[in-house]
């Protein structure tokens, strides 16, 4: 099994408004692959589609060389946005529950986490903290023993402890199981830590996706006397300009060294990255929506 | 057996502060011939970082030799980091000195020299690498 996820041309509509256009995604399996992008983007949407909860508009999406939402369901855990669970349910009762809906269950597994974090099997899941509550859906998604574990905005509810606690036990989890594991997030510098693969999503399109340290190696920043894009090299992909009357400063992506002495060149962190690729879908020509429109 | 940390500020990789790190130690004599490195779910636990960034760190001191992986076991050392450079610091540290009045006399504030340094310094090393 080589792919986690393959999209070809998968779109999805709600109404009117396209959530989700054009994306065409190979993520590999074995890596953990961090979704980035502002509120709104389209990532929940993405998420629900992998996982079969949603039904594409458009194109396909394929889960570990499947079609979504098929045979695969035993192979993929799911841990929704905000980490649900059910208020009035004990601990206990979660695990019971997971135990009877899932035929991999790792009872063994479960309770020792439970354990380890310290929680009581009797109370309910309603008076759990927030990280409590998250480490709960953590455990449920893990003790399911899944190839695959999908988790939408895992984190952003939590306070930084919590949240380092919750990423500390899911890159343990990674490590022990051999887990692939795809995340949302807005927060840069929970994926630089935590994943190796990286999907930017602004304005329900793709902006760029592949190995984080493919993606460190290959961008740089251009600064320079003024020169206008067209002049700029084939192999110089420009992801970012902006000009002042004397010097330009250029975000580029290329393969091959920046040999033009003309230019200091430096290296760029993942954030920088991000960033650039998200300003860019709102000056982008074919796509002239502001960007906060769709923020919820 | 050490513990690793990371400088999300440093603008070098999570990979290689633990390479560096791992050298370090070795040079310091924290680390010494036989001695075991933290796993890598211990690392992962701790630095909640992805678990291929310790493999690949791993990979590339075991790649220099400093380090070899026993199956089922562990990562051990296999080799210090002699350091026989060391005598080489305090002679080298006076030719900058030097270097640093003369360049104040010549009338360069903190930031021009600092300036000065980075851009030679890079500049040999790409030349170095090319």
């Amino acid at each position: 099994m080589t792919t986690a996820l393959k999209a070809q041309g998968l779109g999805k509509k709600y109404g009117r408004r396209w959530a989700l256009t054009d994306c065409t995604l190979d993520v590999p399996a074995g890596r953990v692959v961090g979704l980035v992008g502002p509120n709104g983007a389209g990532k929940s949407t993405l998420l629900n589609l992998a996982v079969g909860m949603l039904t594409p508009t458009a194109g396909q999406i394929e889960m570990l060389g499947n079609p979504a939402g098929t045979t695969q369901q035993n192979k993929i855990g799911f841990v929704a946005q905000d980490t649900p669970t059910y208020a009035r349910l004990s601990i206990a009762d979660h695990l019971k529950l997971g135990a009877r809906l899932n035929p991999g269950w790792d009872d063994s597994l479960a309770q020792a986490r439970i354990q380890q974090l310290g929680l009581d099997l009797k109370q309910r899941a309603g008076k759990l903290s927030g990280g409590q509550r998250a480490q709960l859906a953590l455990t449920l998604g893990v003790a399911k023993r899944p190839e695959l574990l999908i988790l939408d905005e895992p984190v952003a509810a939590l306070d930084p402890l919590a949240r380092r606690e919750f990423l500390q036990d899911l890159m343990e989890a990674v490590t022990e199981h051999e887990l692939s594991v795809i995340l949302s997030s807005h927060l840069v510098s929970d994926v630089e830590r935590s994943c190796d693969y990286l999907v930017v999503l602004v304005d329900s399109r793709v902006q760029v996706s592949g190995d984080i340290d493919t993606l460190l190696a290959t961008h740089y920043r251009l600064v320079g006397p003024r020169r206008e894009e067209k002049s700029m090299p084939q192999n110089q992909h420009v992801v970012s300009v902006s000009h002042t009357d004397r010097q330009s400063t250029y975000l580029i992506r290329t393969d091959e060294p920046v040999l033009d002495p003309a230019w200091t060149v430096s290296q760029l962190t993942l954030e920088d990255i991000v960033l650039a690729y998200m300003g860019r879908s709102t000056s982008a020509p074919q796509n002239n929506r502001p960007l906060l429109e769709v923020q919820r | 057996m050490i513990e690793f940390h990371l400088d999300g500020r440093s603008g070098v990789s999570p990979y290689q502060q633990i390479v560096q790190q791992v050298k370090n130690a070795l040079r310091l004599g924290l680390l010494r011939e036989g001695d075991q490195l933290p796993t890598v779910k211990d690392v992962v636990g701790q630095l909640a970082i992805n678990p291929n960034t310790v493999l690949k760190a791993y990979r590339e001191l075991e790649h220099e030799s400093l380090v070899a992986a026993r199956p089922g076991r562990g990562t051990f050392v296999t080799r210090t980091l002699t350091d026989h450079s060391l005598a080489a610091h305090g002679p080298l540290r006076q030719d900058l000195n030097r270097w640093l009045t003369k360049a104040r006399k010549a009338g360069l504030d903190d930031e021009s020299i600092e300036a000065l340094f980075m851009t030679t310094f890079r500049t040999a090393a790409q030349e170095d690498i090319a």
